[in-house]
């Protein structure tokens, strides 16, 4: 589904990611974890080709397809999809008009007509109720005034809607309470499926108590200096990060 | 013959029209004699330091119309907030048009200032209010007092609604090589009443226009008035626009305006505080491109105690266009308990994009709360990433962007109908369609 190839990206001369291989396949979920400033969300960022960081060697493939020559919205199109960290708001565009722009353009892309307004409203609220999201919710100006737990429901939310082939949640259990932390889970094992797949950045164990992965793997200084089972993340959880350090 | 010497000439071939024993004679000889003096303003006067007329004031401008145009409403029908009823008061090539317009007598007066700077009846209305709030040292006030004739005159008396929104506008049609309109509006709203206005200004051709107009609005005891200015003429017509409102104790009023097209456009707005416990409002969206200029001047005179005034303006500046915002807040030594607060916040979205931003605060009372606020940006790049990962294209996601950073200016618009009309343009201007109203 997704393949890395020696990553190297850097911002302003500064190298961020210093080689990283990595490959996840369709029906797979995959935890990267590490310390603070490792290269976590640049790698995230990265893959949705956010364009502040310059790729300087190496590829990412998306079903064999190189990203490499890809905008934000085009790799959005082919099924990437980067649930933020700290999501942004917009205020004046309520949920439910950002979510139908959303839609509709990526439909467009991929050759469909708008999807009709009957349509539409079933799929929000299908998608809406898998993430307990009050209706309310819907009308109100995207992510503006919203609770930790609310913004990061609805990064889950839009995932919902769009449907990606790969999914990568940065730091989403960050600002979460135990509450807010079920329900993002629940929803995204719900939207797991042999047919995509889940890419986990976090920087604790705890959301991998709820969302468990295949394969755990440790970024550190730019690259994945250890992989393992799901076991790996109880083992940092325990001993922290500083080990991994102490072995680089 | 410089546009000058013609005004001058012209004024007295007008004098020779209008009746010399009536008493506005010398508020005419004495406004041409300020302008006479003082002339165009060029940059080398304070106010006019980033604005210059020089491009505009070349042109060959008829000062009155030769011919007479008569326009078909279904031409002009998407200028007017057609959605509504409305009353009209309107002008082609700054000759009222009765054919296009819709004026009333019924309980408010709605109606044309010719009228009422005619006829003896209107007579002491006019020793009253005319020219009395207007900056009698401005020299393109003066010029506008010099030939006041044509403009709407409304009266809306206390205790008053008025039923509908009153549209004012000035069409001008390009018959003229160039040509140059005044138009004089006066606007007297008594004790509890209230009246919601939209001004316009549209040419209909790429013949250029000057138009230069003053409009006074005086607002009684505890009298609310709703004023919206819609600059989204095309690239030969420049505006002058000078507003000079008056409040007296718990009025309300507000004043939007909205800046989308143009060439040269000069927004002189002026409060006067006359009472206590007033509110006044000034805000305003800018949006240019292409070599477009616009500069919002903005006064307000708090004079008198417990008053509050609040201005917000938004500017998007694309291409090489230039902003210029002053705004003025004037705290005077009795102006106690003085809340005012002004906020101005800009993006420029290219590297030849100018905006001159001057937040002015000259406070004399030891007793108040006052703020401004001033940001210069770009767009936020992160929030550009957030939406193209949803798939948003760039365009669309900027668009977007814009419209959410305008927004807390359109959701104050009171008019719904003229809501969904402004945030129609700034969409078209922004050349997208996103799928539902923006």
């Amino acid at each position: 589904m997704l393949k890395i190839t020696n990553l190297h990206a850097s911002i302003e001369d500064k190298e961020i990611l210093k080689g990283i291989n990595l490959e996840i396949k369709a029906g797979e979920v995959h935890a990267i974890m590490g310390p603070n400033g490792s290269g976590k969300s640049t790698l995230s960022a990265v893959i949705a080709g956010n364009e502040t960081y310059t790729v300087t060697e190496g590829a990412v493939y998306l079903e064999d397809e190189d990203l490499a020559d890809l905008a934000p919205e085009e790799r959005a199109h082919k099924g990437v999809f980067l649930s933020f960290q700290y999501p942004v708001e917009i205020p004046g565009v309520s949920v439910t008009n950002f979510m139908k722009t959303a839609i509709n353009e990526n439909r467009k892309a991929n050759g469909k007509a708008d999807m009709p307004a009957n349509e539409m409203l079933k799929l929000i609220r299908e998608k809406s109720e898998l993430l307990e999201i009050d209706r309310k919710f819907l009308s109100r100006s995207l992510n503006e005034g919203f609770s930790g737990g609310e913004k990061k429901r609805n990064e889950i939310f839009q995932m919902a809607m769009l449907e990606p082939k790969i999914a990568i949640l940065d730091e989403t259990d960050s600002g979460l309470d135990i509450d807010a932390l079920r329900i993002v889970a629940n929803g995204v094992n719900k939207l797991k499926s042999e047919n995509n797949a889940v890419l986990i950045i976090t920087h604790y164990q705890r959301l991998l108590d709820y969302i468990v992965p295949d394969f755990v793997h440790v970024l550190y200084d730019g690259k994945i200096v250890k992989s393992g089972g799901k076991e790996l993340a109880h083992e940092l959880e325990e001993r922290g990060y500083d080990w991994i350090k102490a072995e680089n | 013959m410089e546009l000058k010497e013609k005004l001058i000439s012209s004024f007295m071939a007008f004098e020779e029209r209008v009746d010399v024993n009536d008493s506005l004679h010398d508020v005419r000889i004495n406004a041409m004699k300020n302008f006479e003096t003082n002339g165009f303003p060029t940059k080398k006067e304070e106010n006019w330091k980033y604005t210059s007329l020089n491009s505009v004031l070349k042109n060959d401008f008829s000062v009155f119309p030769k011919n007479e145009n008569t326009i078909q409403y279904s031409d002009v029908k998407k200028y007017y907030l057609h959605e509504i009823d409305t009353y009209k008061v309107v002008f082609v090539d700054g000759v009222f048009s009765s054919f296009l317009s819709s004026t009333t007598h019924d309980g408010i007066d709605v109606c044309l200032m010719a009228s009422a700077l005619t006829k003896p009846k209107y007579k002491m209305i006019i020793d009253t209010y005319f020219n009395q709030i207007a900056q009698k040292d401005d020299s393109l006030t003066s010029l506008n007092t010099a030939f006041a004739m044509e403009g709407a005159y409304i009266n809306i008396p206390k205790n008053k609604v008025a039923d509908k929104p009153i549209e004012i506008i000035n069409f001008s049609t390009g018959t003229e090589a160039a040509l140059l309109v005044q138009p004089r509006n006066l606007i007297i709203v008594g004790e509890n009443s209230h009246v919601q206005i939209i001004e316009r200004h549209q040419s209909l051709n790429s013949n250029p226009v000057l138009t230069n107009s003053v409009t006074e609005i005086f607002a009684a005891k505890r009298a609310i008035v709703d004023y919206y200015k819609i600059q989204n003429d095309n690239i030969e017509a420049s505006l002058i626009d000078n507003t000079y409102i008056a409040q007296k104790q718990q009025s309300n009023v507000s004043v939007h305006t909205f800046s989308f097209g143009g060439n040269i456009t000069r927004n002189n707005l002026n409060f006067y505080h006359q009472g206590e416990h007033i509110e006044s409002t000034l805000k305003g969206i800018t949006i240019l491109e292409g070599k477009q200029h616009v500069d919002h001047h903005t006064l307000v005179q708090h004079a008198t105690p417990n008053c509050e005034s609040h201005q917000n303006y938004k500017t998007i500046l694309g291409e090489s266009s230039t902003g210029v915002f002053n705004g003025k807040i004037f705290v005077e030594k009795e102006a106690q308990k003085t809340d005012a607060f002004q906020q101005n916040n800009n993006i420029l979205l290219s590297d030849k994009a100018t905006i001159n931003a001057k937040p002015q605060l000259e406070i004399f009372a030891d007793d108040v709360k006052c703020s401004h606020g001033c940001t210069i940006g770009q767009l936020d790049e992160t929030a550009m990433f957030y939406m193209q990962s949803r798939g948003i294209p760039k365009k669309e996601a900027k668009a977007l962007l814009m419209y959410a950073f305008s927004n807390d200016v359109i959701q104050s618009i009171k008019i719904p109908e003229l809501k969904a009309r402004i945030t129609k343009i700034i969409a078209t201007k922004l050349g997208v369609n996103m799928g539902f109203d923006l």
